[in-house]
């Protein structure tokens, strides 16, 4: 990993995959050093990731935590503009949606 | 205690997937099987419209390029192949394998046709979908075609009887990999722990590269080497489930704990419940272990009860996606580019009324995060892109000709007008019976 110059983001200490499954989208979260996976858990919440992008995730998302591999599997419905049929966003599988969460800085 | 071993080998994890990768597995994979997956949600349905066009076509349209450039191969190392490449029609699919063989001399070559995924028949106006309210004849659109995901009992009556190419229609991905493990160690199909350990092997090869290195590099953070000669996965799967997820020397990419941590999850929401038509998988205890260069070990993949009831995805014509686009450079690129947008949405609203399913973006500025409204960024390399979906074919070309007459109509030093039409499918999903389904093959004989 780089050390970064600007405020530290999701990005500095994990990486991630997007999935689609329909207008739902899976973005799997994993921390590169296990050092930094209960950090990642505090401040990578369902309720933060709702509210960082409320236009975009407007159904449920639920998180679910995988200990034993460090990462963090979030699960976002209604999230991906009608799904790869009938979203007009260039992106219809939200396959971006990884870094999206990964701009997010470290702390609110 | 030597425990057997079988060598499954990924020749693709998607339509349009790479074909000399697949080749290097097929030439010194030593493999046992080699899979090919091919089949989306969007794709199944455009296999079904390419059969109403052509009651000969609706398979995959690499079938022959990939035989071709497999099968000698295959036959040369006593490795199998199991596929979807069937899509919309496994029958025609096979008869094209079976003329590939003879072809390449391999007289005597068994290909088998699974069939029984096709339930269109079964789908009447009042089916009703599983994942939204509403039934077939709510969407107001024409149905193309349904199928049902059948699992490994479909694929092993083919398998059990000699066949050297298995190509059937749709069928879970996972059980694509899980048929050969079944048949050839004698898994029990009620055993549930092992099918769901196999089912994760399956899992984490369905999706060819984004298991060696592919959907994985980020420069500086995960490189990923010499990523443009990637090789296709290979899994090492004991008889009692272990796996060992690998790809062949002198190829590009790497199988690390990374990218195998990443493709566990792949498109998989809660890790306790994946379900496929075999089993209910439990993916939340696994466990990854580097063994080696490019070499990790997968353990822990859990397993209980199957679900009920099958899935099926339910195909409609989509009408039709237009998309054109104009580009801006230099000094006030973002202002003009703005602008262009601003009249291109005032004309198709004011003056065509073809407001409904539009949207604008500005690449460069705010396009793939527009909606999560991520802060624009300042560019001065932009590109004004324009979507509509309709029905209408007219409408999209209304659109097109409204976005290409900026060049002389629009904000100062526009350039690079493209414009395309591409014709969609809708999918939706329902739950049928297992007595509903009767899957059956047929064996042909080059």
């Amino acid at each position: 990993m780089k050390p970064s110059a600007k405020p530290a983001r999701i990005h500095d200490i994990a990486h991630a995959r997007a999935g689609d499954k329909g207008n739902t989208s899976n973005v799997s979260v994993w921390a590169y050093d296990p050092a930094d996976y209960p950090l990642l858990k505090r401040v990578l919440t369902a309720e933060r990731i709702k509210r960082s992008f409320p236009k975009l995730f407007t159904g449920s998302v639920a998180r679910y935590e995988l200990d034993a591999l460090h990462g963090l599997n979030f699960v976002m419905q209604d999230a991906l503009e009608g799904g790869v049929n009938t979203s007009l966003n260039l992106d219809s599988h939200g396959k971006s949606f990884s870094y999206l969460i990964l701009g997010l800085p470290i702390e609110e | 205690m030597d425990i057997e071993t079988i060598r499954l080998g990924c020749g693709a994890g998607f339509s349009s997937d790479r074909l000399g990768p697949a080749v290097d597995l097929a030439q010194r994979g030593g493999l046992d099987y080699l899979v090919f997956e091919c089949i989306g949600e969007r794709t199944m349905a455009f296999g079904h419209r390419d059969r109403m066009l052509d009651p000969n076509r609706g398979y995959n349209p690499q079938l022959r390029a990939r035989m071709l450039g497999v099968l000698a191969h295959c036959h040369a190392n006593g490795t199998k192949i199991v596929t979807n490449m069937g899509v919309a029609n496994p029958r025609a699919a096979a008869l094209l394998v079976v003329d590939v063989a003879r072809t390449l001399g391999l007289h005597g070559l068994k290909v088998a046709c699974v069939e029984g995924d096709d339930v269109t028949h079964l789908i009447t106006p009042e089916t009703a979908f599983m994942d939204h309210p509403g039934t077939v004849a709510d969407t107001g659109l024409r149905m193309v075609g349904a199928n049902v995901y059948l699992g490994v009992e479909a694929l092993l009556p083919a398998l059990r009887a000699g066949a050297d190419v298995v190509i059937a229609g749709r069928i879970a991905d996972p059980a694509l990999f899980l048929s050969p493990l079944v048949h050839r160690f004698g898994w029990a199909l009620d055993d549930w722990a092992l099918l769901g350990q196999g089912t994760l092997t399956g899992h984490l090869m369905e999706c060819g590269m984004q298991i060696t290195g592919g959907y994985y590099a980020d420069p500086g953070f995960k490189d990923v080497p010499r990523l443009a000669d990637c090789g296709f996965p290979i899994a090492e799967v004991s008889a009692d489930g272990r796996c060992v997820i690998t790809k062949l020397p002198d190829t590009g990419g790497c199988v690390t704990t990374g990218t195998v941590k990443e493709q566990v999850m792949y498109e998989v929401h809660d890790p306790t419940a994946y379900l496929t038509p075999d089993v209910t998988a439990d993916f939340s205890a696994v466990a990854v272990r580097p063994v080696g260069d490019d070499r990790v070990e997968v353990s822990g993949g859990a397993g209980r009860q199957r679900p009920d009831k099958l899935k099926v995805t339910i195909g409609f014509d989509g009408g039709f996606l237009g998309e054109a686009g104009v580009s801006y450079a230099g000094p006030n690129a973002r202002a003009r580019a703005q602008l262009a947008a601003d009249v291109v949405k005032e004309r198709l609203t004011r003056i065509n009324q073809l407001g409904g399913d539009l949207r604008v973006d500005l690449i460069g500025v705010n396009s793939l995060f527009q909606t999560a409204e991520v802060a624009p960024a300042d560019a001065a390399d932009i590109r004004l892109h324009v979507g509509l979906r309709s029905q209408d074919r007219g409408d999209i070309e209304t659109m097109l000709w409204e976005v290409e007459s900026l060049l002389c109509c629009g904000p100062a030093g526009g350039g690079g007008y493209r414009g395309q039409i591409t014709p969609c499918v809708v999918t939706h999903s329902c739950l049928i019976g297992r007595d509903q389904v009767s899957p059956s093959f047929e064996m042909f004989t080059a």
